[in-house]
Order: C-alpha cells, then structure tokens, then sequence
C-alpha cells in the first residue's frame, strides 16, 4: 500500500535524463529543430532503442508492458529535456487507440512497429476539443473529407489517425495517399511538429473499431494524451525551476550571488509550491488511468488543467530569475517557456478542461 | 504505487459505515473540535467511542491510551472521506492531539507520555501553544519568558501572545529561556505547564472575526517543575520545530479542505441568484473547478507524503510546501464561497438572510489567520528556498 513511486520508476527517469544530458542537450535540440520543426535526427530511434516508444505495448507485442504512470515518468523526464520525437502521439495516443479498439490482427501487426520506433502514427485531435470553422473530416462514400489542424507528431509520420464525424469513428490514413495534402504548421514550440492535414476524398486503408463505433477508445486516447501532456508541463517546467535556482547560486549583483535576495528566493519557493502538489496529482490522474476508471476522465482534465495553470507560472518567473540573458534566443531558457505555453493550449486549456471537469460530475448540463 | 482497496480495506470500510449506521445521529458534526467548555462533553464521548473502535487515536499505542494500530495509509483515508461523507466530527483536534502528541511520542520521558497522551487524546485534558511573544514571532528563537532554578522548580516570568484556546486550556507546552548563558537557539527549553499555575493570568484577546480566538498569558513567577522539561534542558529549539512541522500539516489538512469543497458546492447548487444558481454562472464555475483540481492535488500530495514517512524516506522540498499551498487554497475556497453569495454574502453576526451561520465570512478572515500563524507564508518561503532548494540565507546586517 503506498502512493510513491516505484524504484524501477525513479530508474527509468534517472536513465532517461542522464541519456537526454549526455547525448541531447538543448544545444542539440536547437541544432536538430533548426530547419524543421519536430526533426529529431535519431534521438528517437536511440529512445526507442531504450525501449521508450513501446512502454505501454503489451509485452506479447514486444514492449515493455507497463502503465500510464510510466508513460508520465518518461514524458516528464523528455520534456525536462526538451527533446523532440513522437512520444505522445505514437508512443501513448496510438497504442491507447489500438489497445481499445484494434483487432487482435491490427494489434499484432501495428504494435510490434510501434514499439520498436519502425512504424510512427500521428494523432489529429484537435477537433475533438476545439473546431475552427469548417474544420473536421467526415466519411463519405467509405472516403474521409475535410480539414484538421494541429496534428500531434506530425513530423516523420507513417500514418495518420483520424478521429472522425467528431470521434465517433478512428480511420488509419497512409502518409502521402491520393487526395491528402499535408501542411506542416510551425509553432512557437520547435520541439514538436504539428501540420495541417487536407482530405479530398482519401482512402481509408484501415478503421480501428466498427465504423462510427469508436467514441469509448477515442474517449481513452484524448485522456491518455491530457495526463501525458500534464506530465510533459511537469517536467519542462521542473528543469526551469532547476535552471533557475542554479543561475541564482552563481549570477552576482551587489556583491552577493542573486540567490541571497529574498525577492529572488520567494519566487523559487513559490514555483517549488505549485509544483510540487501539481506532481502528486499527475502520479494520482496516471494511476487512475489505468486503476480508477470512473474517475480517469476527470482526473486527467484536472491535472492537465493544473499543469496548465502551474506550468506557464513556472516557466515565466524561472525566465524573470534569469534577468535578461533569460529573454536571449542564445541562453535556451525559451525552449522550456515554449514547451509549456504549448502544452497548455494542446487538447484544451484550463477554461476548456474546467468546464469538462464540471459536466463529468454533473454540476452543470 | 499500489492503492488498490482490497477486501480487507472493503470490510474496513463496511465496518466503518455500519459503526455510522449506528451512531452518526448523535454524534457532532462537521470537522475535528477542541474538546471545551460545555459542547466538550459531547465531543469527548464521541471521542470515546472512535478511539473504542480504532477510527480516533489509531495509531497511538495502546499503552498511552490510543487504538495501537499500525500506521496504514488507507485506513487513515477510508476514515477520513467516510466521516467527512456522513457530515460527523472526527473527533477531538487542535494542538494537544495533533501538535503535542506526536512531540511527546518523539521526544517525551515515559512518565510525561503515561501522564499525558491518554487525557489528551481523550480530550480530558486541553492544550495550547505558548512560543509567540510580543517581541518573539517569525523570530521564534528570540523569545523572552524566562525561568529561574529553584529547587527543582523553575519560576517563569514573562509574556505570551496570540496564544489560541488559552482561555480554555489545562496546559500549555511553551518555549521558555531556561539557560541565559547560552546562546539564542541554546538557550531555550520545552517546558509543560499547568495553566492553573498560580502567577498564570491569562487574558482573551479579540481577532478579526469578532471571537476571542487568542490570548495574552502573563506569567509571574508561575512555579512550574523542572521536571515537566521535554527532552534535555537546551533542546527545546529542536523540539519546538518536531511540533511546528506536525503544525504545518494540521493547518493545511485535506480532510478539512475536502469539508470545504463540499459544502461550497452544495452552496453553489442550493442559492438563486436573478433564478440562476451560482453554479451556471460559467466564471464561478471555472473558479470553482480550479480551486477542485488544487484540493485534489493537495489531497494526493498528503498521500505522497504519508507514504515517504511510512518509508523512512526524506520527502524533500516536496515536504515544506503543504502548509504554503494549502493555507491558500482554503483562503480562496472561503473567498469563494463569499462571491457565489454576492451581496448577501457580507451579512454576519445574526443578520437576517444569513447563510451558514456566516460560516463563509468567519473562515474567509480565519484561513487568511492560518496564512500568518505557525510561520507566516513569507517564512514558509524562506524555509522552502533554504531548507528545499539549498539558497542561502540572507546575510546578516552589519552591527551599527
Ligand atoms: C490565528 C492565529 C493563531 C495563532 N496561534 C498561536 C498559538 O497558539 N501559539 C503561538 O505561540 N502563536 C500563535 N500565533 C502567532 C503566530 O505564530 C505569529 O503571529 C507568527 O509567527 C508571526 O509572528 P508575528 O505576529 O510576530 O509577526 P512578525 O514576525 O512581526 O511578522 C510581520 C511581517 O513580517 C514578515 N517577516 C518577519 N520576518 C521575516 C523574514 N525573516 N523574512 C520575510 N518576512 C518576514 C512576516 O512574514 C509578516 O508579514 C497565532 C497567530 C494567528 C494569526
């Protein structure tokens, strides 16, 4: 009986940090994102070689087994590191999917590709969560039409999936198919490559669950992605706290290491308080993913709101702690800033989450 | 992480809802009471009764009065959501249970601990804490009351202030300068005395919420003996911060901010406003749900930390920050809860129209109270940054 985690647990994010320190520092995330937003060089194939993207693969299907928590500790870890790759949409959203609503074959065939980083799938969620105009892709005819934006992962991308007539269905979409036009869309994020996809009546090479029968597992992968992108504002904004306080114990000014002034030492307490019970409540919306099933959906808008909240206030006064070498291109502190800004806005900000959290406890209609 | 309730935490829990089948109808309500003047009686047997079957005093040894069983993170919250769900008192609180006990069982000789958990436990025996002075606050250690040797008595003379439930108290554990020589921190001991000490005036003091919450106590040659001394004559600076961390968890107790939660939800459904409830307004609403997310994160967080200190395992900066977080937390629950009322949420005293007893107005002006006692949220910030993220402390001013 215990709320803590495990040995493996602190294990696998001290490895994956010291792996992201020795061979990936922000220098080379800037070097990797330069030309492209999302490029990753093989960072995620030596990840994967780690046996990160196939964490939650069931272990007859070559990964590792393991649970939504463990995909937090790994997220966390990849956001303290600001490193690029798929890890949300092809490591967590996609197996999620195919776990819920795969065919015992599609599982066979996908998860093993997955878990060895041989097969990426990008997850197009934005419309379950916020519809631009006429944003959204319909099935006509047995072929998809339409328009979504911001495509999680989009960046090297193998197939698509395609939340359909607004969730109810999951189609599978190959890269580069007749009729299917592909945008990149920068961010301010660099770390991560969304696009804009453009259906003109392209083929489905495969539907996960029934046609217009995959609300529940479509339900699971938007939770799965929130309590992922809770965990990733957590540990972005965690390095930034660590930036901080170590800029402060070295940085002089009256003749004194700025991190004797009081002013200075609030603002790193006051980032260590919001973060702190904002973690705990990641550990508890991760383990009720996979344990507490009446309360994994509000759980994981909770604490992606939390982080929502927490994480912007973190990343802006870490920047403040920094002076204005914090405000450079040059000084790298602004890839964490923009990770976290976001996070905050992927699969719904707080106002979005907030409302949700009061439907799902039937405070309001 | 494992917080499957198995079948023993159901049958627990079966247990315990049948134990409230039985009794919750007579037993007080909401939260936990110091056990007081007259509405004492009631609370102390339904103390009686909790410590009977384990859900009060659960983990103190049988020996001191307690239930004598072994810490279990469960169990802890299985009791607390049930009582909270039924509206039924946890039973006796404030600084006697959860400040000295805990201090004693740490640090007490046998005799102060046969001599005392038990009635305090029970609620027979009422505690407050005497450390704050007039001159002495957030620099505790500068305290002042003193206590001369005679015999194998001390004589203490001096002032405390801000003192709660002093008026009401048959002890106080207070820090007290027992060796003038040593230096600030050296100098102090945690001494027990006996509130009807002759030479002890004690003198209640109104707080913004219109109630005498604190005291003055005067001490003038109160004769107390050395031997109600916690530990080693010198130690009482250590000792006095094993009780303010004990303090600093009380404070910012989830069961307490959970109770809250609750009832500003139940009032945000219940009230009309222009025949709308509070809860369709879709801005309380949002204010309502963030302020949801922090209590469940602080109700986890207290999970957290639990399990760290079941495991001997230091919980780090993660440790110091409940009683910052929480104490704002429950500051803007209360805040809330005046704002969903508009402007039928400023009537107080016995005002017609009023909601809760002016339950909303008390604890908005009370919590903002917990944010200054037990280390103010600026000291928390300094023993967070020190203590938590290894900054220095600030520089000592050059003596003029
Ligand atoms: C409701 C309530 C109940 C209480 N109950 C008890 C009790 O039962 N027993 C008891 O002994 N005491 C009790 N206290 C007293 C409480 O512990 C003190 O009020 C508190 O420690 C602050 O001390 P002070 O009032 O002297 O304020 P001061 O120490 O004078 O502080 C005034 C202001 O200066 C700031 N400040 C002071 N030093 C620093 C510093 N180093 N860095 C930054 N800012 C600083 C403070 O944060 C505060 O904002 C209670 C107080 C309240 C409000």
């Amino acid at each position: 009986m215990d709320f803590a985690l495990s040995e493996e647990q602190e294990l696998l994010a001290q490895s994956l940090r010291r792996f992201l320190e020795e061979d990936c520092p922000v220098t080379r995330v800037r070097e990797l994102v330069a030309d492209e937003p999302g490029s990753d060089g093989g960072v995620w194939k030596a990840l994967c070689e780690l046996g990160i993207a196939g964490l939650l693969v069931p272990e007859e299907h070559g990964g590792s087994g393991l649970g939504m928590l463990d995909a937090a500790i790994a997220a966390e870890s990849l956001a303290w590191g600001v490193c690029p790759g798929p890890f949300l949409a092809s490591a967590v959203m996609a197996p999620i999917a195919l776990a819920e609503a795969g065919t015992p074959e599609q599982q066979k065939r996908l998860l093993p590709a997955l878990a060895t980083g041989s097969l990426r799938i990008a997850v197009a969620a934005t419309e379950l969560v916020s519809k631009r105009g006429e944003a959204g892709v319909e099935v006509r005819d047995g072929r998809l039409h339409g328009t979504t934006l911001l495509v999680l992962d989009a960046f090297g991308a193998d197939l698509f999936l395609v939340p359909t007539d607004g969730g109810a269905g999951l189609a599978l979409v190959e890269a580069g198919a007749a009729g299917l036009v592909q945008t990149g869309l920068p961010t301010v994020d660099r770390t991560r490559g969304f696009a804009e996809l453009v259906f003109d009546g392209v083929a489905v090479s495969e539907w996960v669950g029934a046609e217009g029968g995959a609300a529940a597992a479509t339900r699971r992968m938007l939770d799965a992605g929130r309590v992922v992108l809770a965990a990733d504002a957590l540990g972005a904004s965690e390095r930034a706290l660590e930036l901080a306080v170590a800029y402060a114990l070295q940085r002089k000014q009256f003749d004194r290491v700025i991190g004797s002034f009081q002013a200075v030492k609030h603002l790193c307490a006051e980032m260590a308080a919001e973060l702190e019970p904002a973690r705990s409540l990641v550990w508890y919306a991760a383990h009720a993913f996979d344990h507490e099933p009446d309360e994994a959906s509000l759980m994981a808008a909770h604490a992606k709101a939390l982080l929502s909240e927490v994480g912007p206030f973190v990343v802006r006064t870490a920047t403040e702690v920094h002076g204005g070498i914090g405000f450079t291109d040059e000084q790298n502190l602004h890839y964490w800033f923009k990770r976290v800004g976001v996070d905050r806005q992927l699969l719904g900000a707080p106002e979005v989450l907030h409302e949700e959290a009061a439907r799902l406890q039937g405070l309001v209609d | 992480m494992d917080l499957t309730y198995g079948p023993r935490y159901e049958s627990f829990r079966d247990e315990l809802r049948a134990f409230l089948a039985e009794h919750a109808e007579r037993a007080p309500r909401g939260g936990v009471g110091v056990s007081a003047g007259a509405a004492g009686e009631a609370l102390r047997q339904w103390q009686a009764l909790l410590i009977e079957h384990g859900y009060a005093a659960r983990t103190i040894p049988k020996e001191y009065g307690g239930y004598g069983a072994e810490p279990d993170i469960l169990e802890r919250v299985i009791i607390d959501e049930e009582l909270n769900a039924a509206g039924v008192s946890r039973g006796v609180g404030g600084q006697g249970p959860e400040m000295l006990v805990p201090t004693l069982l740490e640090h007490g000789s046998e005799e102060q601990k046969q001599r005392h958990i038990g009635p305090t436990v029970r609620g027979e025996e009422v505690w407050c804490q005497g450390y704050s002075e007039p001159g002495s606050g957030s620099d505790l250690a500068s305290v002042q009351t003193r206590a001369v040797e005679d015999g194998s008595d001390f004589l203490i003379t001096g002032q405390k202030i801000w003192t709660s439930t002093a008026d009401v108290s048959d002890m106080m554990f207070g820090l007290i300068r027992t060796e003038p020589e040593a230096k600030k921190h050296a100098g102090l001991s945690y001494v027990l005395i006996p509130m009807d000490t002759p030479g002890i005036d004690v003198r209640p003091l109104v707080t913004m919420t219109g109630q005498a919450e604190f005291n003055e106590v005067f001490f003038n040659d109160a004769r107390v003996p050395q031997a109600n001394v916690v530990g080693k004559r010198g130690e009482g600076w250590a000792i006095a911060n094993t009780t303010l961390r004990h303090e600093r968890n009380m404070l910012a107790s989830s069961a307490v901010l959970d109770g809250t939660l609750r009832s500003l939800i139940t009032l945000m459904g219940e009230e009309r406003v222009n025949g709308e409830r509070p809860l369709d307004s879709p801005v309380l609403r949002d204010r309502l749900m963030s302020l949801q997310s922090r209590v469940t994160a602080l109700k986890y967080h207290q999970l957290r930390m639990l399990t760290a200190q079941l495991q001997g395992r230091p919980p780090g900066v993660a440790g110091l920050v409940t009683k910052l977080a929480g104490c704002e937390v429950s500051h803007q629950l209360n805040g809330l809860g005046i704002d969903a009322l508009g402007e039928l949420g400023t009537l107080y005293d016995d005002s017609k129209h009023l909601r809760a007893g002016g339950r909303w107005q008390s604890q908005h002006m009370f919590t903002l109270g917990l944010i200054i006692g037990g280390g103010t949220a600026q000291i928390q910030k300094n023993i967070i940054s020190e203590r938590g993220l290894g900054m220095p402390r600030e520089p000592k001013p050059a003596k003029a």
